[in-house]
Order: structure tokens, then sequence, then C-alpha cells
């Protein structure tokens, strides 16, 4: 009896906590878009959203509302099935990524100890790169289930991009696997007690950030969307709140990112004086910043310059990184 | 029944019916979906028996990176169903016979192999485990897959670079056309045929 209510109570905890990251999750998600448009406003001398609300900040709602209330289209000779799937797919696979990253310490409630992780998986790094490698059917089936030109370039082009800079992603983090010992998130936060591990894989980091920024179809590396010569690529056909989840997606892909990129490199929820959640969401918010500052930066790079980019420059770079970083522990041990 | 087995059946059944759905399909790209969905299921499957690291691997290599192959190719190529008979008898009548031999030789060790209903322990095999028990007894098989890998990228690159002019000099360079006066008419045929 006992063991069955304590089942139930850890039952609600979690429901209760899934509640909580997704809804955090998604409203980060949601106001990204707004810090986005501002910040890129005050890049390029703009003002930017400053109808709804103060400071535009009502704006996220508005969209949201305005994007539910459209009319939902499907094309003619779309493939249907896949045409209304797609977008969920590439907003599914970027919102379970996150369920793997670590937010703090364990947390001990009415005697039952509450992980603050949606799942430590042993293989927690993989498990990303495993939904990562899924979205990638969001972006090519829904430019191929749209029967137009503009998206099944797009997604051809999403779909070579991404399996393109998949390589130096993974690459990149084996160095980070062999001094963590691990591949699970909060052991590699463990890791990083002492020292984050920026300071010692900085070629690692830049890589990182690089294939991320290129994961995720963001300037300079948004071929698969390129609005000068594909209208919007990939998601030219869809509108409502479908092509709200394609955007959904490369917001919450642009969090994990963040996310996962303060866990390997910047010592995760580690911090002085702030709660850990804190600190977590303020290197989130670096790396969401510097990524909108890049695109407000840089032009778009040419298709060849971009698949030699990955191919030639940043593959061998990683392999490099991985020799030497097992030519060092060697050394050391 | 465990919770486990009901979850074996379930995702059993997804795989095996997937599976037939893909071989099945007219449209391509509809049948790499589908097989796409079977890799996805077998993946589960490797977790569900305890080993994470290969769940991990098939979903990132075969339902991630392979597939996306297949995917690319199929995308490129006009997919219209050719009208002729999905299964010819000279194709079907094979794979039948086969079908049948692997049931009935899967029947037959199923019958004869003692302790079956002895439920299967659950275990897991950490990714650390798993790489020191394969480096440890299959370190050679390993180095020769590596090998055979090299071999085969170059392969691949040697192909692919062979047909572009600058890399290879025994491919004839296209001799470049002279303008063609100033006829803008001419001009922009001459511009489309580069």
């Amino acid at each position: 009896m006992l063991n069955m209510l304590l089942w139930i109570a850890g039952f609600i905890i979690l429901l209760v906590k899934l509640m909580i990251i997704l809804g955090v999750l998604l409203f980060f998600a949601g106001y990204l878009v707004w810090v986005e448009r501002k910040f890129l406003a005050r890049l390029q001398i703009r003002y930017g959203p400053n109808r709804a609300g103060p400071y535009g900040l009502l704006q996220p709602l508005a969209d949201i509302v305005k994007m539910l209330v459209k009319e939902d289209t499907v094309p003619d000779g779309a493939d249907r099935a896949f045409f209304l799937i797609a977008p969920a797919v590439v907003a599914a696979t970027a919102i379970l990524m996150f369920s793997v990253v670590p937010f703090g310490k364990d947390l001990t409630l009415w005697g039952q100890k509450v992980p603050l992780v949606v799942t430590d998986l042993n293989i927690g790094l993989l498990f990303v790169f495993a939904m990562s490698s899924l979205g990638v059917y969001g972006v090519a089936l829904g430019g191929w289930a749209s029967n137009s030109k503009y998206g099944l370039l797009g997604g051809i082009r999403g779909a070579a991009q991404m399996i393109s800079y998949e390589l130096p992603l993974g690459l990149s983090l084996v160095p980070i696997v062999m001094m963590a010992h691990s591949f699970s998130m909060v052991k590699i936060v463990a890791a990083q007690q002492k020292y984050p591990f920026i300071l010692f894989q900085p070629l690692a980091f830049m890589i990182f950030a690089i294939s991320s920024m290129a994961e995720s179809k963001r300037i300079p590396f948004d071929l698969p969307e390129a609005e000068n010569e594909l209208v919007a690529g990939y998601h030219t056909e869809y509108s409502g709140m479908r092509f709200g989840l394609f955007f959904l997606g490369e917001y919450v892909h642009i969090m994990v990112f963040g996310a996962i990129m303060s866990v390997l490199f910047l010592g995760g929820w580690r911090g002085p004086f702030l709660p850990p959640v804190v600190w977590l969401l303020i290197k989130i918010l670096a790396v969401a910043l510097f990524m909108i500052w890049v695109r407000g930066t840089l032009p778009r790079l040419r298709y060849d310059q971009l698949m030699a980019l990955g191919w030639k420059v940043l593959i061998p770079l990683a392999l490099i990184n991985i020799l030497a970083t097992g030519a060092v522990g060697l050394m050391i041990n | 029944m465990t919770l486990y087995g009901i979850f074996f059946y379930l995702i059993s059944a997804v795989v095996i019916a997937a599976t037939a759905v893909a071989v099945t399909r007219e449209n391509l790209l509809h049948a790499v979906v589908y097989l796409i969905i079977s890799f996805f299921g077998t993946a589960m499957l490797f977790y569900l028996f305890g080993a994470p690291l290969l769940a991990a691997l098939e979903v990132i290599i075969y339902a991630g990176a392979i597939m996306v192959l297949f995917l690319f190719v199929v995308m490129m190529i006009s997919s219209r169903p050719s009208g002729e008979a999905l299964f010819p008898p000279r194709q079907f009548l094979p794979a039948v016979f086969f079908c049948l031999l692997y049931l009935l030789v899967a029947a037959a060790m199923a019958v004869q192999t003692p302790g079956l209903n002895a439920p299967l322990q659950t275990l897991t095999a950490s990714p650390r485990l798993f790489a020191t028990y394969v480096f440890k007894y299959h370190w050679f098989s390993i180095e020769v897959i590596s090998m055979l890998l090299l071999v085969a990228a170059i392969g691949a690159l040697n192909l692919g670079t062979a047909g572009r002019p600058g890399v290879k000099k025994d491919v004839p360079e296209q001799p470049e056309k002279p303008p063609t006066g100033s006829n803008p008419g001419a001009q922009v045929s001459g511009r489309t045929e580069d």
C-alpha cells in the first residue's frame, strides 16, 4: 500500500516536472523570437516589434494567436499525410533533445529524490545525435511533400547540409567524452567541477559552435531556406501553426544547442551565488545572443563554400583534435 | 506477462508491420519512410534488451544516416508507378519459398530448444562494458573493418573526382565558345548553353 502511494507520488512529481520543463522551454523559445527580432533590429538600426504591449513584449503571444487562427492549407498535389506530419517531426525531435540536459543538483522533495533532469541516459550525448539525425526527415519530407520545386530544393539542401555537419558535430564532442569518461550529460557536468571544458578544448568548442549553427540552419548556413533564391525553402507551402511548428523547432533547436554547449563546455548549471537553473538559463541566453549576433553580421555562404567548410576544414580539424587529446591523455596517465 | 513483454510484442508488431508495408509500397518515398520506422522500432527493441549503445547507433547510423542517403536519391528521381505488377512470379516464388523455409527452421528451432519459457533476465550493458568487450575480444575484426571502410572512402573519392576537369588530364576539356557578335538574342542563347 505504502509502495503504491510512493509510486503514485513519484509519478505525479514526474508529470509536474515534465509540465514545468516543457512550459519553460516553450516560453523561452517563444521569447527568443522576440529577443532575436529586437536585437537584430538594433544591429540594423531599426526599432523592431514595438506595437503589441510595452517594448513589443506581447508580440510572441500575438504571433501565436495569428498562426492558430490562420487557415491551414494543404496544396493540391501534395502528399497529404507527410505534409501534415513533417512539421511535428521537426518540433518533436527538437523538444525531445532537451530531455537529457541536466539543470541542477538532485533535489529532495517530501522524502523523494527528484533528479533535475528528465532522464539521465547513460548514452545521453548519443541520444541528442539520434534525435538530431531524425529531425532531418521533417525538413526533407516537408520539402518533398509540398509538391513545389522550391520546397523540394530546400528539402534536398537541408538534408545534405544536416548530414554533412552532423559529422563534425559528433567528432568535436569525442574529446569531451574522452575527458569525462562518459556519454551521460550528468556525469559530464560532474567532471567539470573544477574547470569548464572550454579551457581545455577551445578548438572543439569552435567546431561545435559552427556545426550547431549549421544544424539549426541559421545564417550564415540558412541555404535550405535562402529567401532570395528559394522563396522560403522547405516551408514555402506551409501556413498557420504548421509553419509555426517549423519556426518553433528552429528556436527550440537554438535553446537545446545552447543548453548542450553550456553542459559540455561551459560547466553546465555550475556558477557562483545564483541558483543552478538561473545559471543554465544565463548560459543558454548568452549562446543564443551570440548566434543572433552572428546572424546580424555575416552574409550567407555559397553552397560549395558550405560543403567545403564542413568536409575539408571542420572534419579534419576535429580528427586532429581527437588525436591530440588522446596523445595528451596518454602522456598524463 | 510483464510490462517488458507487452512492450516487446507491441514493438515487434510495429516493426513487422512497417517492414511489410515498406516492401509493398509503389511509391518509393513511402517505402523509405516505413523502413525508417522499422529501423526505429528495432532500435527500441535493442534498448528494451538492455543495449542502449546499440539502440543509439542503430538510430544514428541506420535510421539517421543511411536512410537519409536513400531518401536523397529517391527524392531526386521521379517515382511514378510503372504500372507493372509489383511482384512478378519470377521474384515472388523464390521469396515465398525461402520465407517458408525460414519459418520451418525457426519453428523447428523453437520446438527443439529447451528452456524457452524461462524469462530473459533484465540486464543493461553500459557503453563502457560494451566497448571493453568489443575491443578486448574482437579488436582484429574492428581493425579489418576500419581498413575496409578507409579503402571504400578513398575509392568513393576517386570515383567522385574522376570526371572533374583539372583533376585528371585525360578528360578532354570543353573548348570555349567564341563570342557570337553583338546580336543580343545570340548572347542569350549562348548563356543558356553554358
